[in-house]
């Protein structure tokens, strides 16, 4: 696939290499994730999280298939059929605390593979397409997750639709009959309750389909790497197996016994106490919060009180929606050359100060809305997009990076030249390598 | 689609042009081609249409379509919450002051400018009939039910994000955009309010 010193798959015996001439998946698999896929050297846990981002989505489809042939999407029984699930149906609590944390965990995982693409620039070229349809997935998972969390129709679930569909009816003119043909009524009911379903069942095969489009557009560069150097010489690469399937293998260990804490001990911990009271379209919980990986977007929607040229409400769904939306455009917006923040000193401290400032957002998101609380998602929400728009494209331009490593090679190895050697090569036999390519 | 031009085929006889027009013009290949592809385009988006409209409010949806109520019990100062088309809807019978508090404020400065009297029925001021939903993203208002916060204005206020209704359901704070929706309604009676 992507360097010509990828080792070719060779078939291990009759039945394979039968196999291999008439369906090739064996070879598609071994060029893409196993000893044929040569990786940098030098990737940090970091970059485990792509693959626990997958491992996230596929307990998610496994749990959510078999919750599916328990679950009513009947407006009248859904909250019933969810407490069935939970008392009645045998290992049902398991699976649905499994899937209930499940997508935490997955947007957990997720904003942290965010964050790394964002600190070591993996938005730069080559690999745009690559953070692009990352967005993509992003978007589709919080479609999901919205969908998913109003199929238990309690009260958050159903405020959570209410509120959620009403960012339509901002729109000029066509807002509110779209409004209502998305929620097949005035106010959401079945047959709001019944599409959910139907698409939150969906959309996570969508989203497998972009993951594999977005392998696909991974493996034409290659995975990038710390020092954002690209790849020189197979000095600078292993085979993805075994050396990163181990290092995932360990990565995924502890990824899982963190999320079994949840599971098992803290099941509740990140849900919403009043989502145990069946919906009532005619009661408005006192405070209404969504799922903690919204609460960011939610500050912002909140922020815009005061119309200017449009209304107020137009201003706060419009950020909210563009605050996703810029991070498509970060290529153009982020000039500088060097990809990874660590030889990036200006751009580092702004980087943390995103952090911070994405964590205040998130606090304002939950908060009872006061004066302070108001002003506090008001100046996060501005930073929030003066980062992107402003700070960003100034850094770039008049930052000096520090030097660069010659190679990740050298950047691993320090200049210890003998251990440099490519890997499972005897040290006086780097001409051997060439014969390894095609 | 289907314009990449084709090596020159041998002239038939009955295409005298198919050369003559080489390079430019309509040849009849681009036309049949086009044709199909159009008459294609119809019936994909023909057959698109039922699963769009499905999604559309359904007849048992749309039948709801009116509700009468009786009013005769709300004294002055009271309000009940009653449903229209699945949504509540906020009865209110205004006391002295709320109307004089409504009818002092200077119409110009407000968000949505509009009176009391837009808002009501001739002759029957002291009945504000409003949808309990506020019109940022859909919540229902508080202040209806006895006890419950009307905001600084005295009317509802919406806790989903702080929006501030005076005591004609107009906006005056927060970010919702517009005064809270006065639906189709008459009086069937004296007594009675038949929504819709
Ligand atoms: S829904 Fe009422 S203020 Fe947002």
């Amino acid at each position: 696939m992507s360097f010509a010193w990828a080792k070719p798959y060779e078939p291990k015996n009759n039945f394979m290499k039968w196999l291999d001439e008439r369906l090739p998946v064996p070879r598609l698999v071994y060029g893409a994730v196993g000893g044929g896929y040569p990786v940098p050297r030098n990737l940090n846990y970091f970059w485990n999280f792509g693959v626990l981002a997958g491992l996230a989505l596929l307990i998610q489809i496994i749990t959510g298939i078999v919750l599916g042939m328990h679950y009513y999407s009947y407006a009248g029984g859904a909250f019933e059929s969810v407490e069935r699930i939970m008392r009645d149906v045998n290992a049902g609590w398991v699976l649905r605390y499994v899937h209930q944390n499940g997508a935490s965990f997955f947007f957990a995982i997720v904003y942290i593979h965010i964050f790394r693409g964002l600190y070591y620039g993996s938005y730069k070229a080559p690999r745009e397409m690559v953070w692009m349809l990352g967005i993509v997935i992003y978007l589709l998972m919080m479609a999901t997750a919205f969908m998913g969390y109003v199929l238990p129709w309690g009260q958050m679930s159903y405020w959570g639709a209410q509120v959620i569909t009403g960012f339509f009816s901002a729109i000029p003119i066509v807002g509110e009959p779209l409004r209502v043909f998305l929620l097949g009524g005035y106010a959401p009911d079945q047959a709001a309750l019944t599409r959910f379903f139907s698409l939150h069942y969906l959309l996570p095969f969508i989203i497998s389909a972009v993951v594999i489009l977005k392998i696909w557009a991974l493996h034409i560069p290659g995975s990038s790497n710390p020092t954002g150097v690209d790849v020189k010489d197979e000095k600078d690469t292993l085979p993805f197996h075994p050396f990163y399937t181990a290092k995932d293998g360990f990565g995924i260990g502890v990824a899982l016994i963190l999320f079994s804490i949840f599971v098992f001990f803290l099941p509740y911990s990140l849900g919403h106490p009043d989502n145990y009271v069946e919906a009532n379209p005619l009661v408005t919980p006192a405070h209404i919060v969504p799922e903690w990986y919204f609460w960011p977007f939610y500050a912002i929607l909140r922020a815009f009180t005061v119309d200017f040229i449009l209304p107020a409400k137009l201003w706060g769904v419009l950020a909210m929606f563009a605050s996703i939306l810029l991070l498509f455009f970060l290529t153009w917006l982020d000039r500088s050359p060097v990809r990874s923040t660590s030889y990036r000193p200006a751009y580092k401290i702004f980087f943390w100060v995103l952090v911070l400032d994405v964590m205040v957002l998130g606090y304002a998101g939950q908060a009872h809305i006061t004066p302070f609380t108001l002003a506090l998602s008001q100046v996060a929400a501005a930073y929030y997009f003066a980062h992107f728009l402003i700070i960003l494209p100034l850094v770039s331009k008049f930052e000096k990076p520090l030097p660069l490593p010659t190679s990740i090679s050298h950047s691993v190895l320090h200049g210890e030249k003998e251990e440099s050697a490519p890997f499972g090569l005897t040290r006086t036999g780097p001409a051997a390598a060439p014969a390894a390519a095609e | 689609m289907a314009t990449v031009e084709q090596p020159s085929q041998p002239t038939m006889p009955g295409e005298p042009q198919a050369d003559a027009a080489h390079g430019a013009g309509v040849r009849r290949r681009d036309f049949i081609n086009i044709a199909a592809v159009s008459f294609a385009g119809v019936g994909a988006a023909v057959a698109v249409a039922p699963l769009l409209i499905q999604m559309s409010p359904d007849a048992s949806v749309r039948a709801l379509s009116s509700t009468e109520v009786d009013v005769s019990k709300i004294q002055p100062g009271q309000g009940i919450k009653t449903v229209w088309r699945k949504q509540p809807v906020f009865i209110r019978n205004l006391t002295p002051q709320d109307i004089q508090a409504a009818a002092s404020v200077e119409v110009g400065g407000l968000r949505d400018p509009q009176t009391l009297a837009d808002r009501t029925k001739p002759g029957k001021q002291n009945w504000l009939v409003t949808l309990g939903v506020c019109t940022h993203l859909g919540c229902v208002p508080l202040g209806i039910g006895e006890g419950e916060n009307k905001g600084e204005y005295g009317g509802y206020f919406c806790p989903c994000h702080g929006s501030h209704y005076d005591t004609a359901g107009r906006i005056r704070k927060g970010p919702a955009p517009t005064n809270l929706v006065v639906p189709e309604y008459e009086f069937a009676s004296d007594t009675v309010v038949r929504i819709g």
